[in-house]
């Protein structure tokens, strides 16, 4: 009980002072300035902001994607060039990105073969991850006989199969219909509090952030910057029904009055 | 392959055309059968030909009243079409001992008056017949995957046979001299009686000249895309050479090569050698190039090598691209070492004696070596397709 | 490829250019040296020194592989030095070839649009022919040149016709599959769009699908003029034709002439890809005229 109240206050990622400028032709590009944010293990926060705030490019930055230009960042205690040595983290695209030659399966199993484990802990950790995203059963279909939802949730599996603490999300609903987003949504929010992971979560839709998180960080374009942290006092595990509630309300509307706050910088 | 055209505009304009068809079909039969009957009282006898005639009118005519759906139509016209064709080609094996018998040229063909022009109106109606067999068979709506396919090769093969009588009914009924165009049946007749000659041409061509090449070139062409794919600069530097290359007459290089490495297959191989090289190296850059950035990301996410990167994405990815150089070069390799033959060969190989025997006047045996290289150039053609098509299963081009 | 594109591999090219040619001398220097040494000891000259030898081998009559400033004053010698009319001018004998390869494209180029668009509106042909035409394609039809030439000569038509006749079968194929395609290209919203206008056949033809498979066009037709050229080429072979560029290849061939094979073949590829750069630059204005050229 103790080492885990301990635990749950560890920091996982720290990011202090951190700046990251594009060099283009059109004169240099602020892609994200002067980025300060703490996340503890066990959280599930989400980047919002109006495209072009640089959330994308921040989740990148941690994912060793991305090189920061200024300032510091740690994963775990270590650069993010280790961590992803380590694969300490599980990464989903917006786009499922699976093989077409591989079944979900071999899919699956990719990342595994590429640690070089061996076919039987490959078998088993692939069975245990399509069982989580519930997609057992389709192990030998290839991604293109399967919906797009499926096809996002195998995309999943392959990010934990890795079984890293760290999962790092860039809108990856955002290419699906609004009754399949939700029903995602629901089943991430189970996994998450099944497996205790820290979560990095991109999205531009509020009801998703404030849905999902325990902290919304809002950010705002030009230069990508982090505008406001919000913490959540919604109770860990939610249902659907929560969206209904007045508490849920007002954190969304806090949430779009720091969207709003942050754009005003675009009018001057 | 359907076309996006609105179905119902489609079908208007389609029964439009098979109704002008039949028409014309029932006119040149009616006309065909009346300039017979002259030839008849004019004491000519073709009495092979006066029965297709009748059975064309007969069978035009009962299709106007009776033929409602498509599938009908083409039964009762491929019926027809077909035994109008046995039965001309019964007149003209007829025609052709009885000029044998009488010592006269086979190449004047003289059925007396007006039967000559009841012979080819009844060609014309045949033809037309057939043709309408096809229009009623491409019509056929079915949504049963096994009938669907059925048709798709049956059409065509009808198409096809149809154009060889043709070219059979006219050389011969026309009389063309063999020296210009060679009815297939005389083609036929010559690879039958030639296959030694043929085999060990195609065996000097094919199997020495072109496969050896082909795999030198690929292979060569391949591991020259892989080991300059490390370097952008070499990539950027080859890549619009290698595009260029391909647009030139490498055919060309045929004579030095010929200087170079003498007069057997090894000459023939090096043309082919240059010529499959290019597609190889600039289809081979662009396919492993083919991998989306998201997909590069993906496997920088898993620190993934080099090598992994290659082998587990970046080579699967190139495949289609691969093999589209693969089925390229098959061609390209044909016609590169029968070119590179018409510079110098010893006595055998298939550009050889398509060369040697044009120049003799023999062009039946022209025709021969060039449906054999036909019939080698397509088969290499489909082998590769096939296994494309078991490697490359997932690619949307081929799955759907 | 765009301008930026063209900027960044300029440089590349350049050096990989470079890296060809000095391959190119250094092959020659190899492959020449035998026969230079042999011709010294003939002289009875066994002292000579490299750079005697090196100098010799890059000025042989008859090398084995002429050095590139060989080829290059052999190209400047028949061209810029020569009078046209002269029958040793190359700007002669490129002129014969690319007449007949240039109205041979024309023909196969207009014979297969015209086809294609038969295809694309008679179901029939669509479903009988077309397997035919793409299955044609894995046929090795330059080995008829041959057999078209003699016959044709037969009958007795000569000269250009014959030639242009190969260059229009060869052009003919890829311009087929490339605008059946093309004319299907239209997405079935822009045909739906053009059946709530109550547009005729004609009208969707001319408004829509034509304009559509224009960029189809041009691609088919650089690969086109592409192979009407080596067309062109082969079909100077077999007749002994004592003009155009293949007949230079074979005369060459004939005689040991390796520079003049080499200068007829520099000749075919720059024609070449002239031909393909000019038709390639139409398809770009014709494209960007109608907004498709991508920026970036």
């Amino acid at each position: 009980m103790n080492e885990a109240a301990s635990s749950a206050f560890e920091k996982v990622i720290e990011i202090n002072n951190l700046s990251l400028t594009f060099k283009t032709s059109d004169g240099p590009v602020f892609a994200l300035n002067d980025i300060n944010l703490d996340i503890e293990r066990g959280d599930f926060v989400s980047l919002i902001g109006p495209s072009g705030c640089g959330k994308t490019t921040l989740l990148r930055v941690i994912a060793d994607l991305e090189k920061a230009t200024e300032g510091e960042i740690s994963i775990n205690s270590v650069s993010p060039e280790q961590a992803r040595m380590q694969r300490a983290y599980g990464y989903v695209f917006q786009a499922a990105s699976l093989y077409p030659w591989r079944t979900i399966a071999k899919n699956v199993a990719l990342p595994l073969e590429i640690m070089g484990l061996s076919s039987a802990m490959r078998r088993e950790r692939v069975a245990r991850n399509l069982e989580l995203v519930n997609l057992s059963g389709f192990e030998n279909k290839y991604p293109w006989q399967l919906s797009g939802g499926m096809q996002q949730r195998a995309s999943i599996a392959r990010a934990l199969a890795v079984e890293p603490d760290l999962l790092l999300m860039d809108e990856p609903f955002g290419a699906l219909d609004e009754i399949v987003r939700d029903h995602l949504n629901e089943q991430l929010l189970k996994l998450w509090d099944k497996t205790n992971k820290t979560v990095v979560f991109v999205t531009h839709s509020i009801p998703e952030a404030v849905y999902l998180s325990t902290h919304i960080v809002v950010m705002s374009p030009r230069p990508g910057q982090i505008h406001e942290i919000i913490k959540s006092d919604l109770p860990r595990m939610r249902n659907l029904d929560i969206r209904e509630t007045p508490e849920f309300l007002s954190l969304a509307n806090r949430v779009r009055d720091g969207l709003r706050a942050g754009h005003s910088y675009e009018d001057q | 392959m359907d076309s996006p055209d609105t179905p119902l505009r489609y079908v208007q304009w389609s029964s439009r055309v098979q109704r002008t068809l039949q028409r014309l079909a029932l006119m040149t039969a009616s006309l065909a059968l009346g300039v017979l009957l002259v030839s008849i009282v004019q004491g000519a006898s073709s009495g092979a030909i006066l029965l297709a005639a009748v059975l064309l009118v007969a069978g035009n005519f009962a299709a106007r009243i009776k033929i409602v759906e498509h599938v009908q139509g083409a039964m009762l016209f491929g019926f027809i079409s077909t035994v109008c064709a046995v039965l001309i080609y019964y007149q003209l094996e007829l025609y052709l001992s009885d000029s044998l018998d009488r010592g006269s040229s086979v190449e004047d063909f003289s059925l007396a008056g007006a039967a000559k022009a009841g012979f080819w109106l009844v060609v014309i109606s045949a033809w037309l017949t057939a043709w309408l067999c096809v229009d009623h068979l491409a019509s056929v709506e079915t949504l049963s995957r096994f009938k669907n396919s059925f048709l798709s090769v049956l059409t065509p093969i009808i198409f096809g046979v149809w154009l060889l009588l043709l070219w059979e009914f006219i050389t011969r009924g026309a009389g063309i001299p063999q020296v210009l165009l060679p009815a297939p049946s005389a083609i036929g007749h010559r690879i039958a009686n030639s296959v030694p000659i043929l085999l060990a041409d195609f065996k000097q061509t094919f199997l020495k000249a072109v496969l050896i090449g082909y795999a030198i070139g690929c292979v060569s062409g391949f591991l020259v895309a892989v080991l300059i794919d490390r370097s952008p600069f070499l990539q950027r530097g080859l890549l619009p050479i290698g595009n260029l290359a391909s647009a030139l007459p490498i055919v060309g290089v045929a004579p030095i090569m010929v200087m170079w490495f003498g007069f057997d297959w090894p000459s023939k191989a090096a043309v082919v050698v240059v010529m499959t090289f290019f597609p190889m190296l600039v289809n081979t850059v662009s396919g492993l190039s083919a991998a989306s950035n998201m997909q590069h990301d993906l496997m920088r996410t898993y620190a993934a090598s080099y090598w992994q990167t290659l082998f587990k994405m970046r080579l699967p990815e190139a495949l289609p691209f691969i093999f589209n150089a693969l089925k390229i070069n098959s061609t390209l390799a044909l016609i590169g070492a029968i070119v590179a033959e018409f510079f110098g060969t010893p006595i055998v190989g298939m550009g050889f004696r398509i060369s040697t025997e044009v120049g003799r006047m023999n062009v039946d045996m022209v025709w021969a070596e060039i449906a054999v290289a036909a019939v080698a150039g397509s088969l290499f053609y489909a082998l590769l397709s096939l296994i494309e098509r078991v490697l490359t299963f997932w690619h949307p081009s081929i799955r759907t | 490829m765009n301008i930026k594109s063209l900027r960044l591999s300029f440089v590349p090219v350049l050096v990989v250019l470079s890296a060809i040619i000095v391959c190119w001398y250094v092959a020659a220097a190899v492959l020449n040296t035998p026969w230079q040494q042999d011709k010294f000891k003939r002289a009875d000259n066994n002292d000579y020194s490299l750079v005697e030898l090196l100098s010799g081998t890059m000025s042989q009559e008859r090398p084995v592989l002429p050095s590139p400033h060989q080829v290059a004053l052999e190209v400047y010698n028949t061209t810029v030095k020569k009078k046209i009319t002269s029958k040793r001018s190359l700007i002669f004998h490129s002129g014969v070839t690319l007449s007949s390869a240039l109205l041979g494209f024309a023909m196969g180029t207009l014979m297969g649009i015209l086809l294609a668009v038969a295809i694309v509106y008679n179901r029939a042909l669509n479903k009988s022919l077309m397997p035919w035409i793409i299955a044609s394609q894995t046929i090795p039809i330059l080995a008829v040149a041959p057999m078209i030439i003699v016959v044709l000569n037969a009958v007795g038509i000569q000269g250009l016709l014959p030639k242009a006749f190969i260059s229009m079968y060869l052009s003919f194929f890829p311009v087929v599959v490339g605008m059946v395609k093309g004319l299907n290209s239209p997405d079935a919203s822009h045909t739906d769009l053009m059946h709530t206008f109550n547009a005729s056949s004609a009208q969707t033809f001319w408004k829509l699908r034509l304009p559509t498979s224009l960029p189809y066009l041009f691609t088919s037709m650089k690969v086109a003029v592409a192979i009407a050229m080596v067309g062109a080429i082969v079909a100077e072979l077999p007749t002994g034709a004592v003009a155009g560029l293949g007949a230079r290849l074979l005369a060459g061939s004939y005689y040991g002439q390796t520079i003049q094979i080499w200068s007829a073949l520099v000749m075919a590829s720059v024609l070449a890809a002239l031909l393909v750069m000019f038709i390639g630059l139409i398809g770009k204005l014709v494209n960007r005229r109608m907004g498709l050229e991508q920026h970036g």
